[in-house]
């Protein structure tokens, strides 16, 4: 009855936490996959979630969900502004020049927030339940594990939906094949890019609700760990296979959690170290990534 | 329809098209031959939109495409088939050839364009749910070409089909150009296989080192002896 119930908790904080990493390596991967750019720049868009709370949350008398939704909103906003400021102009340069810019955007959204804002640490206003727990008979659970994982399972749901379901999907889909084919398909290359950055900046907005919801308060730097996680899972996933993206981003939150209760206390503070060292092993096994991918067409 | 006029394209310093002027009438299968490198790729890409001319211009219906992005070029009515064929290897058949309908809108006739494709090509009714990529290579030739007529295109330009598909899928190809010309489809073919070209084309436009060498019907081609023997390996 115990192992059951440990295993019940296991899963849970392991499918919430993979969620959130699975959604994470997703819309770093949409735009991988099309443009063959990984955007550095994606961690501020967590940033620019993050800070959006923090300053829209200030407002007295706003329910959180709205400033919930206005955060999303404004990440999704700010991702369009980068692709159409940032990358759109250097699309056709060498893509060393495309990753180039990526940092320059990141080092300059970090230090905006740094100026504009504050280089400390701020605490964001958060609703309840992030801090709450239920318990289910013997089963502790924290409310906000239940809504990551709720959340994370409808989003990948409805993107699964689109990107198989709808022309503009499929679209993606054979952008991230070949992208001068859909061209002439007569499918605007600029529909598509943009849908990908503002689906990745959709994702980047959800994600930064639950990422400031565990420690309460806003960094600049806030971006670099999910950047980090979503990067490696990209990596461990097969890079340019979006399913891959997904396996990597629940593998590594699997892994985060196994290893939180089964390492002894001492050195617990060493868990990350671990994940990587088991990344390691894994592209040692399979460099390639678990998923791995035909040729991508590769002409004109 | 369409009228080339002296066009010339380089990649980077290498002139691949010198000067290339050619036409295509309403209803006619026109080709360009030509040996590897002649620039027959390059032409009809030109037109497509994807490579941007040095100099020289291109009309369509009356109307100037050069510089017109392909996207645009495909709602004029140019659909191109390219070498290689180029399907999405990881959608299935059937999201291949809605895709091709990208520009339309037409959701019940759509509907029926793709019925009407499974009848002409049968393999690909039964394949419909498989991804592109497992299919052989005269499969993806016949998807390929399914997907491009989906557009229902004024001119349907064919960038080698018969490329490294076997004898007998190589008949099967020409024999689905010839009937869609009967049906009225306006083709511009690329290819390397002369004979089965010249048998099926109304005019030919033979290329060479990015020029125009020779222009005319096939029988005026096999007349030039000098030429022919070069391209079909001495006297028939």
């Amino acid at each position: 009855m115990d192992i059951a119930i440990g295993l019940l908790q296991f899963l849970i904080n392991a499918l919430s936490l993979g969620g959130l990493y699975a959604l994470m390596a997703l819309g770093l991967a949409l735009v991988y996959s099309i443009l063959r750019l990984v955007n550095f720049a994606y961690g501020e868009l967590v940033m620019v979630g993050g800070y959006a709370l923090l300053v829209v949350g200030q407002a007295t008398g706003i329910p959180w969900l709205i400033v919930a939704g206005v955060a999303v909103l404004l990440a999704v906003a700010a991702s369009l502004l980068l692709e159409r400021i940032a990358f759109r102009p250097v699309r056709h340069a060498h893509s060393n020049t495309m990753l180039i810019t990526s940092f320059a955007v990141s080092t300059l959204l970090q230090n905006a927030a740094l100026l504009l804002i504050s280089p400390r640490t701020k605490a964001v206003r958060i609703p309840s339940f992030f801090t709450e727990n239920v318990s289910v008979g013997e089963l502790l659970i924290a409310k906000s594990n239940i809504v990551a994982l709720v959340v994370s399972f409808a989003m990948l749901g409805i993107l699964t939906l689109f990107l198989r379901r709808t022309i503009l999907g499929s679209a993606l889909r054979a952008a991230a094949d070949d992208f001068v084919m859909t061209r002439l398909m007569g499918v605007r290359a600029n529909l598509v890019i943009a849908t990908a950055f503002a689906i990745s900046g959709l994702l980047a907005g959800v994600v930064s609700l639950f990422w400031v919801g565990r420690t309460g308060s806003v960094v600049p730097a806030i971006g670099l760990m999910p950047l980090l996680v979503a990067f490696v899972a990209l990596v461990i996933g097969g890079v340019g296979s979006l399913t891959g993206a997904v396996v990597g981003g629940y593998l590594l939150g699997f892994l985060t959690v196994a290893l939180n209760s089964v390492l002894p206390q001492g050195m617990l503070e060493f868990r990350q170290a671990f994940v990587f060292a088991i990344v390691i092993l894994v592209l040692l096994i399979r460099p390639q990534g678990l998923i791995s991918l035909r040729q991508r067409a590769e002409r004109f | 329809m369409l009228e080339v006029d002296n066009l010339s394209v380089r990649y980077g310093s290498i002139a691949a098209l010198r000067g290339i002027s050619l036409c295509v009438d309403s209803g006619e299968i026109v080709a360009l031959i030509g040996v590897n490198g002649a620039g027959k790729s390059t032409t009809i890409m030109t037109i497509a939109g994807v490579l941007r001319p040095a100099e020289g211009g291109i009309r369509f219906k009356g109307e100037s495409i050069v510089g017109n992005t392909p996207e645009d070029i495909v709602r004029q009515g140019i659909t191109l088939v390219p070498e290689g064929r180029r399907i999405f290897p990881r959608l299935t058949v059937e999201e291949n050839l809605r895709l091709g309908a990208a520009i339309r809108s037409d959701r019940a006739q759509i509907q029926q364009d793709i019925a009407e494709m499974y009848e002409r090509f049968p393999v690909l009714g039964e394949r419909s749910k498989q991804l592109g990529g497992t299919l052989s290579g005269g499969e993806q030739q016949q998807l390929a070409i399914a997907r491009g007529l989906m557009s229902r295109p004024a001119l349907l330009m064919l960038d080698e089909p018969s490329l490294g598909l076997a004898p007998l899928l190589v008949d099967g190809i020409f024999e689905l150009i010839a009937k869609l010309h009967e049906t009225g489809v306006t083709i511009l073919l690329v290819e390397q296989n002369v004979e089965r070209t010249l048998e099926i084309s109304d005019r030919v436009y033979l290329l060479e080192t990015g020029r125009v060498k020779f222009d005319g019907t096939a029988e005026e081609l096999r007349e030039r002896v000098d030429i022919v023997g070069s391209y079909l390996g001495g006297p028939a």
